[in-house]
């Protein structure tokens, strides 16, 4: 769908995901889990085409606003209300490679901690000025930046008074439909991480502690915006070298 | 001591959440004016090649209940068996045609509804051909990390006879939970988290 490196594609299939990395799908310290966990053994599939093969999406397919929370719902001249941040990070894969042309799609409640959704039940405020949503694609080196507001925390129904810190979702596209990942972002600092029933389902701290975004007092641009810094990582792939591969295949 | 590796690690999955939709498909969300249409609700054209069909179905939790709040995405071949992707290396495949769609649940009847083409077979790892398949993808709230599976079809019985990964499911009965029943141009494809039907997943 697009050209996006001079580099030959690679073909590889990619590592086997370490399970044990990820939260198990029953954790019913996050009820909705209970039900929706499937509780027979995955069968497993070293990656055939189908898998290390996915979609690419173009440049063209983003609007100058896209990656512009702050502004790209908001009427002319205005702006959402909150504190100014800007992310930015690399999506690398597990071989530390930058992954050039993924296309990144983030979510997130407003300053205030509400979502503009029709499913939405807390109380706090909307924000005229607010979307939530906005879309990126990483350069050459795998970068990617956008800005946005710091989201607020909230409650939600699981516990009787349980919260989730601040947070945003990020949806990513790999090279490799086997690549694709939902994952969230959290900030450094917040006491409430690790109060969090969504955020416990993940077995190890120290994975836990790769989805949190320390704050980049270097990015950060005075009188305007603090950053924050954000990377992804990606299954990586194999090299190709030695497989042993049918003709034409 | 040895030399480090110096592999990273995968970023950890989280859920989707109730409102992936605002990120994934805003338009579906009501967020309209951000982006022009939602990505993956178009993926055949007038000049795609292949035989037209429908891919429909529900997601369905352990309480026989559908989800109204998943998001479902798909990925083929296009009806030559070439993959949209600059990984596929064996030839070009149909410029008129995605390969991926993206299609949530609906929020009254919890059905997601793909308009596409039948994809042709493409290789295993050994040559041996594949019988025509679609990559599924399902994430919602509850769900930790997303859910891979594929979609068979029930009109290809010869080619699912021979397929490599079919052959490997240990429990005969559950083959047909990957294979979807079709009528006329519409095949159905049910997809359970749990219970006696639960859908074969897939660690790939």
């Amino acid at each position: 769908m697009s050209d996006l490196s001079n580099n030959k594609p690679e073909t590889g299939a990619f590592f086997q995901r370490d399970r044990a990395w990820h939260a198990p799908a029953l954790t019913p310290g996050y009820k909705t889990s209970v039900l929706r966990s499937p509780q027979k053994a995955l069968l497993s599939l070293d990656g055939t085409i189908s898998e290390i093969t996915g979609p690419v999406f173009g440049h063209s397919i983003l609007g100058d606003l896209d990656n512009d929370l702050i502004h790209n719902f908001a009427k002319d001249g205005e702006s959402a209300i909150g504190e100014r941040i800007i992310v930015h990070g690399r999506v690398l894969d597990e071989r530390g490679k930058p992954v050039s042309g993924a296309l990144l799609e983030f979510w997130q409640a407003n300053a205030g901690g509400r979502y503009r959704h029709k499913k939405e039940s807390y109380l706090a405020a909307l924000d005229p000025n607010f979307g939530g949503c906005g879309r990126t694609i990483t350069g050459e080196d795998g970068s990617y930046r956008f800005r946005t507001i710091r989201p607020g925390a909230y409650p939600w129904p699981n516990g009787v008074n349980d919260w989730r810190p601040a947070h945003i979702h990020f949806s990513i596209f790999g090279h490799g439909f086997a690549q694709r990942l939902i994952t969230q972002m959290y900030f450094e600092g917040d006491p409430m991480i690790w109060k969090c029933p969504i955020v416990t389902t993940i077995p190890d701290r120290r994975a836990i502690e790769q989805l949190i975004a320390p704050l980049d007092w270097a990015n950060t641009i005075p009188m305007d915006a603090r950053a924050y810094k954000f990377d992804i990582v990606l299954r990586g792939r194999r090299s190709t070298l030695f497989e042993n591969r049918m003709e034409g295949n | 001591m040895v030399q480090d590796l110096g592999y990273l690690k995968e970023s950890p999955s989280q859920t989707a959440g109730p409102y992936v939709h605002i990120g994934c498909t805003p338009n579906f969300a009501g967020i309209t004016g951000v982006y022009e249409t939602d990505l993956g609700t178009t993926m055949v054209n007038d000049r795609t090649l292949g035989e037209r069909i429908t891919v429909r179905g529900r997601v369905i939790d352990g309480a026989g209940v559908p989800l109204k709040d998943a998001l479902v995405e798909i990925w083929q071949a296009d009806a030559a068996g070439f993959y949209n992707s600059p990984s596929d290396l064996r030839g070009t495949a149909d410029p008129n045609f995605t390969g991926w769609g993206r299609c949530p649940t609906g929020a009254d009847d919890g059905i997601f509804t793909f308009e596409t083409i039948k994809p042709g077979r493409a290789p295993y790892k050994d040559g041996r051909k594949m019988a025509p398949h679609i990559t599924v993808w399902i994430v919602a709230r509850g769900i930790n990390i997303g859910l891979h599976t594929r979609m068979y079809f029930a009109d290809e019985a010869e080619a699912n006879a021979e397929d490599p990964l079919l052959a490997r499911i240990e429990h005969r009965h559950r083959v047909a939970t990957l294979v979807a029943p079709r009528e006329g141009s519409v095949y159905t494809f049910d997809i359970h988290l749990q219970g006696d039907k639960e859908t074969v997943f897939l660690d790939i």
